[in-house]
């Protein structure tokens, strides 16, 4: 995955509350086994003028020129909430986002975020609404800083927990992380075979 | 400190503490499903990582899988051949042991591994698919995971995860005759709701629990999930070592009894603190039906459905349109509806012994002539086991499809489903909308109640299907 240490970019408003997975990504655009190929298909029901169409609908804002290159997206509170399907998160990661920015999140899909390289930014509404004002203008997510900064100036600090933030910063998914812990695990699992060889196949009877 | 079963498990698999209640957690067993195992292994692959011990690791073929006869890798879900393939290529490549399509051992995942050993007392074990906390009737921790986890537990043999917190169900008494776990399952829904047991592992206790053979407990686990729990587990006894010695993947010799004497460790301890603590008597549980779109919507078999705003748990809103969805009406009777379908299937109730029980139902009757009846046997060893006794004859005779085994209808994939408004008796799980077909209506009992039911064409109780003697 690509670190996030600072980026500056477009953000794309899209204020409602309880953007929920089945917007971001309806069942029927998910057509194929694997991660990828969802792209197309994201907010699909908002985006084009008919269902199951790719005829764009004007109205929708990632469909306006100033936003077409939006990497971050300002949204309501609860937003990734419904069905935990991780589809969501990677739609939004193969369509270029990079940070949502929103009062609250549904915390499955927070940590889905954080495994595929989009930084969860919690902001008050009144922020998230600031920097709605401010858009098409690009705006800095600074992650090391842990500080949103409008194109204004106006600064706002935000929380995000230790891990989450490491794993974003290094790039690193979750299980690159845990690898780290590669000595740890074959100690375990040395000692562990010893304790209870009935769990490892092979072991002799 | 008196610690609980749980509280046993999790901390002889805790390989670190990672802050905040969060640890790294040995995982013993990961098991995938075409459904969702092909994308885990591909996208493994594609991040450059392997399966750290493709020796613990099973896959089978059962959520898209075709279980009309004769089936082949092609599937009435437009892209459903898709997945078998890419799940068994993928792994093949990881070294992964497949159950495949022809293979006798295939089946639900759930089924498979108590019938072929994998689940284990005291292990843990993990696949992507809710329904995974069955496996905890015999005295491990299993649970349901999303697809990054699923990656993470193939490629570390672990998984962070946030220290769940525990509930004790304890069921004193005994279940009265004709009354099923099923039946019990439904019961604690209605009691309790479907977030009765948010987040939790709730270990089933009791005198009633003692009693339960393995299959009814599986049954019992299986529909934690639809309680919000984060597993369910049954401390092991003697019942489940008897159930387990011999299995294929089962510890053999001296290793097995090394097995059973850890085993014997595995339960409360008789101080234990639980977070949370319910008891009921269960010689209060009738025979169940659920009336409305959400499991918690249960009912005796013979009460009327609510009034609207009379439900204990729902909204009046979401009561309407409960019974909206349904077709029926406040207060209005079930007992008698007209139904359109029976099924006699899923990872809840399609064991050999659940398909005895229903044929002594079926024997010398035939399903009513408006009524389609399908039996779909939980694994290929179910089906194999029953055609053995004959069983699958007695269906048959009855006019019933008698099908390869897989999930077939227990959910609607894209491909085979029941009709718009048809009304469905069930033995699965889940009676969400549209869940066996769009506009679907299904309502779950327990497999003596659907068997009655296909022979009388309309609700009736099963006692209305007991063998005149
Ligand atoms: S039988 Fe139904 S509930 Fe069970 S694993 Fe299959 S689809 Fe899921």
């Amino acid at each position: 995955m690509t670190p996030f240490t600072t980026c500056t970019a477009v953000a794309a408003p899209l204020l409602r509350d309880n953007v929920d997975t089945d917007a971001i990504i309806p069942s029927r655009e998910i057509k194929s086994v694997g991660k990828t190929g969802l792209e197309d298909g994201l907010f699909a029901g908002w985006r084009y003028t008919e269902i199951g169409g790719r005829e764009p609908d004007p109205g929708f804002i990632l469909n306006q020129a100033a936003y077409r290159d939006a990497q971050f997206l300002l949204s309501g509170t609860n937003f990734g909430c419904g069905s935990s399907r991780e589809h969501a998160a990677w739609a939004l990661a193969e369509y270029g986002f990079r940070a949502v920015v929103a009062p609250s999140f549904n915390p499955i899909f927070q940590g889905n975020c954080v495994r595929n390289g989009i930084v969860p930014v919690v902001q008050a509404a009144d922020v998230v609404a600031q920097l709605a004002d401010e858009a098409p203008e690009p705006m800095t997510i600074d992650l090391v800083a842990c500080e949103v900064r409008a194109a204004s100036g106006a600064t706002w600090s935000f929380e995000i927990g230790e891990e989450a933030r490491h794993m974003l910063l290094e790039g690193l998914d979750a299980i690159a992380l845990t690898l780290l812990r590669r000595a740890e695990i074959d100690a375990f699992l040395a000692d562990d075979r010893r304790r209870r060889p009935w769990i490892y196949p092979g072991a002799n009877g | 400190m008196a610690k609980t079963l749980f509280d046993k498990i999790w901390e002889a698999h805790r390989i670190a503490d990672l802050g905040d209640g969060a640890a790294l957690i040995a995982i013993d067993r990961v098991l995938l499903h075409e459904r969702t195992g092909g994308v885990a292994l591909q996208s493994l692959e594609s991040a450059g990582y392997s399966v750290l011990a493709p020796e613990r690791a099973f896959a089978t073929m059962d959520h898209v899988v075709d279980t009309r006869p004769g089936r082949t890798d092609e599937t009435l879900m437009p892209t459903g051949k898709n997945f078998i393939v890419a799940t068994r290529e993928a792994a093949k490549k990881a070294g992964i042991t497949m159950f495949d399509i022809g293979d006798p051992r295939q089946g639900i995942v759930h089924i498979i591994s108590p019938e072929q050993g994998i689940i284990q007392p005291g292990s843990t074990l993990v696949c992507p698919d809710s329904h995974t906390c069955s496996q905890g009737a015999l005295g491990g921790l299993a649970w349901g995971i999303g697809s990054s986890e699923a990656e993470h537990a193939l490629a570390t043999g672990t998984l962070r995860i946030q220290k769940p917190g525990t509930m004790r169900i304890t069921v004193s008494g005994q279940l009265s005759r004709g009354v099923t776990a099923k039946d019990l399952a439904l019961y604690i829904l209605e009691q309790i709701g479907a977030a009765g047991s948010r987040g939790l592992v709730v270990e089933y206790a009791g005198t009633a629990i003692a009693a339960l053979d393995v299959d009814q407990r599986l049954t019992l686990c299986n529909m934690a999930t639809e309680l919000g729990a984060f597993t369910a587990i049954i401390a092991p006894d003697d019942t489940t070592f008897a159930y387990l010695e011999g299995r294929p993947f089962s510890p053999q010799g001296a290793l097995w009894t090394q097995a059973v004497e850890a085993g014997r460790d595995l339960s409360s301890d008789d101080d234990a603190c639980f977070d949370r603590e319910w008891s009921m008597d269960a010689s209060d549980v009738a025979p169940m039906i659920t009336w409305g779109t959400s499991p918690q919507q249960a009912m005796r078999l013979g009460a009327p459905v609510p009034r609207t705003g009379d439900s204990p748990r729902d909204t009046a809103e979401a009561v309407v349109r409960a019974l909206d969805y349904m077709g029926l009406k406040p207060e209005q009777e079930i007992v008698g509806l007209k139904i359109d379908a029976a099924f006699i299937g899923s990872c809840t109730n399609s064991r050999v012994s659940d398909l005895r029980r229903v044929a002594e139902i079926l024997r010398g009757k035939h399903v009513a002539p408006h009524v389609r009846a399908i039996c779909v046997p939980g694994s290929s060893q179910v089906r194999i086991a029953a055609e053995a006794e004959g069983l699958h004859q007695v269906f048959l005779d009855a006019g019933f499809e008698w099908r390869e085994a897989g999930c077939s209808m227990c959910f609607y994939a894209g491909g085979e489903s029941f009709g718009p408004q048809e009304r469905v008796i069930s033995s699965t799980n889940r009676n969400f909308e549209s869940r066996q077909g769009p506009g679907t209506r299904t309502h779950l009992a327990s497999p003596e109640t659907v068997a009655a039911s296909a022979i009388a064409g309309r609700i009736v109780s099963p006692a209305h299907g007991e063998p005149s003697s």
